[in-house]
């Protein structure tokens, strides 16, 4: 991918030139929070499993490297290759390494936000290996030739007239037919045919258990095991922090996860791969890429609690009117926000500015990571490093961002009142310059729009 | 100032200079510097189910994500509405001797492309669940890891006390199983990859269904 140099909020102007394709965008990711919102009212013991699931991610945490190393000593007597990546570089040459033993320049890959991470599809094209993404709209973004814009719906920026177009020129598709159930039969019959003659698959981890040094993966769509299971070779990539002590433990999380992302009570599939089939070669590359650096950060190691349901972009007021691009980086978002500083501060310098500071995302995460107080927290840090005069500017353009946008600051606003009512240091602080030369020692009775209005005169 | 890449970098820097030289254990003792001092993990508690009759709620939650479910009193009835559900399939397989009459016995040791023509592949269950529709199948039940995915309508048969009303349930059977792959299937195959629209038969299956032996 090129360099980013625009930031957050001239991205999501752009994004914004659409306006019913941002309202679109904005009612949609709302309406599968409200799914989220069903799911999780239907379970009485909804807040004790977070803040189960959180506990134990807590123990995670702090017992990492144990974990780690008893994983890895099971999945090795379960016959699985493990490998370990302290970077992005050593990730992927892992794997190119691996293909080429095999004499391997073609790969079916599911869903990996780590890849996303790691740019590994561009890496292994480089070196003349071809890599098709499975997942339904991955693999429509991958043929436009652009990034996932969403963690869990990787196409949520498009609409289905673009798909068309796109398998149109890509598939040959009959042009003009915009039906989901053609243009998904047709993914499914162009895909069917990478999945049988592929030697390798790539598939993400979404829980790795210490216990047993099995691993788990997750998907709708059934297109990490239709890869795996007819691979030669499966590798599967993960970021350390995707540990968790017990095979118990997964009843809790499977709990949550698919609840928090889109309202089911849990994915179509949920494998559990533990050893490789006879005659199958298994490798997991466990990857650092910054996360021991997050670990060691006491405001932020939380963030590695994530467990990439993005109900936090679904609940953002920011994000459904910005649009995953805007945030130029693999996982874009709230949690993104707090993620990628931690691997750039000044690539990223924007991002923790590209929020309200409402607090929703942190009331959704079935993890209960604080993530409003993180983008706060980054706001701090980012001021302290010597960008304060960069943080002064960038956070006047989110606010400009968040007022000329009335949906954005409408939905803020009612978060905002019960916010500064409830943690009023948090915008009342010397790094954001809306607040610096207004007294706001009161909640505002009236709603925000009209405490601003008034406040303007 | 990027502080984190240095920080990293730093920290990778001086365990080398360490005389550390793989990454596994630089990454090992990097994490073990980085991280908290211990927290204890909570226990999982038993939580009460929010529903009483776990049949009914295995049949509602299956339906609603798209899945066939049937009550049946024996074999027989399976077979039959087996053979009436799929009456145009050309390929039926299963490993489960009973089927025998409906089904073929696949070689599990072929190569599994060699299952790309099946049209209803037809297994056991040991395990449902009734919160999310969900049946578990491991490696002893279906010995070809690909069958379940590839063949285009999976039946699953259950018995009605092997349904459990939660995943801690479900975890608490299975919490010690020596499996070397298993899966919890819940309905068929779906996505909503375009415009959110609900569409059945992704990569797998396009119909699942599910039938309960009521004794
Ligand atoms: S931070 Fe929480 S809400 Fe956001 S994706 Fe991660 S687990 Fe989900």
């Amino acid at each position: 991918m090129q360099q980013q140099t625009k930031d957050h909020a001239t991205l999501a102007a752009q994004f914004n030139k659409n306006e019913p394709r941002v309202d679109w965008h904005d009612e949609t990711l709302w309406w599968v929070r409200t799914k989220r919102d069903i799911a999780a009212h239907t379970l009485p013991e909804w807040e004790a499993l977070r803040d189960l699931a959180s506990g134990i991610k807590n123990n995670v945490l702090s017992n990492m490297s144990a974990y780690l190393a008893a994983f890895e000593k099971k999945a090795v007597q379960n016959g699985v290759n493990v490998h370990w990546a302290a970077d992005a570089k050593e990730h992927n040459e892992i794997i190119h390494t691996i293909l080429k033993r095999h004499g391997i320049n073609q790969m079916v890959k599911s869903k990996s936000m780590l890849t996303e991470e790691c740019h590994l599809n561009h890496y292994l094209q480089e070196h003349g290996v071809e890599v098709i993404d499975t997942d339904l709209g991955e693999r429509i973004v991958q043929l436009r030739q652009e990034p996932p814009s969403h963690i869990v719906l990787p196409a949520i920026h498009l609409k289905k007239e673009d798909v068309s177009n796109t398998f149109h020129e890509h598939l040959h598709t009959e042009k003009g037919n915009n039906d989901p159930n053609f243009l998904t039969a047709a993914a499914r019959q162009h895909l069917r045919e990478k999945f049988l003659t592929r030697r390798a698959a790539l598939t993400g981890v979404n829980f790795a258990i210490a216990e047993t040094g099995e691993f788990v993966v997750c998907t709708n769509e059934g297109n990490a095991d239709m890869g795996a299971h007819l691979a030669d070779v499966h590798i599967a990539s993960m970021g350390f922090e995707k540990i968790i002590p017990l095979r118990k433990h997964l009843g809790v999380f499977l709990r949550l996860l698919t609840r928090s992302a889109t309202g089911q009570p849990i994915t179509t599939y949920s494998s559990h791969f533990r050893r490789p089939r006879k005659g199958q070669e298994m490798h997991i590359v466990i990857v650092d890429n910054g996360r021991s650096t997050q670990l060691g950060r006491a405001d932020f190691r939380n963030s590695l609690k994530c467990i990439r349901c993005a109900a936090c972009f679904n609940t953002c007021p920011v994000y459904r009117r910005s649009g995953g691009h805007s945030y130029h980086t693999a996982i874009a978002g709230p949690i993104g926000s707090i993620l990628a500083p931690n691997l750039d501060m000044k690539q990223y310098a924007d991002l923790p500015f590209a929020s309200t500071l409402c607090g929703s995302c942190s009331n959704v995460c079935p993890v209960k990571i604080n993530i409003h107080e993180q983008l706060y927290k980054w706001r701090q840090v980012l001021g302290k490093d010597g960008y304060t005069g960069k943080a002064k500017e960038l956070s006047m353009k989110g606010m400009t961002f968040t007022l000329s946008h009335p949906a954005v600051y409408k939905t803020a606003g009612k978060m905002g009142r019960w916010f500064i009512k409830n943690v009023p240091f948090v915008v009342n602080n010397g790094l954001n310059p809306w607040y610096k030369e207004r007294d706001m020692p009161e909640p505002p009775k009236a709603s925000f729009g009209e405490w601003y209005k008034k406040n303007r005169k | 100032m990027e502080a984190a890449k240095e920080d990293t970098q730093e920290q990778y820097a001086a365990l080398k200079a360490e005389g550390i030289k793989s990454s596994r254990d630089a990454m090992l003792k990097a994490i073990k510097q980085n991280q908290p001092a211990f927290i204890e993990a909570p226990s999982v508690p038993a939580f009460v189910p929010y529903f009483d009759d776990a049949l009914q709620k295995y049949m509602d939650v299956l339906k609603a994500i798209g899945g066939r479910v049937y009550l049946v009193n024996n074999y027989e009835e399976i077979i039959q509405q087996i053979e009436a559900d799929f009456a145009g399939a050309k390929k039926v397989v299963s490993f489960e001797k009973t089927f025998a009459a409906i089904a073929e016995m696949p070689d599990a040791t072929n190569d599994p492309h060699g299952f790309a023509d099946v049209d209803v592949c037809i297994t056991t269950s040991p395990l449902a669940v009734a919160e999310n529709g969900a049946v578990w199948i491991s490696n002893k039940e279906m010995p070809v890891r690909v069958l379940p995915f590839i063949a285009q309508s999976l039946v699953a048969v259950i018995h009605k006390n092997s349904i459990v009303p939660t995943m801690h349930d479900a975890y608490d059977i299975i919490a010690n199983e020596e499996y070397a792959f298993a899966i919890f299937i819940a309905g068929p195959s779906k996505t909503a990859d375009i415009e959110q629209s609900l569409v059945l038969g992704a990569h797998g299956p396009k119909i699942m269904t599910v039938f309960i032996i009521n004794e």
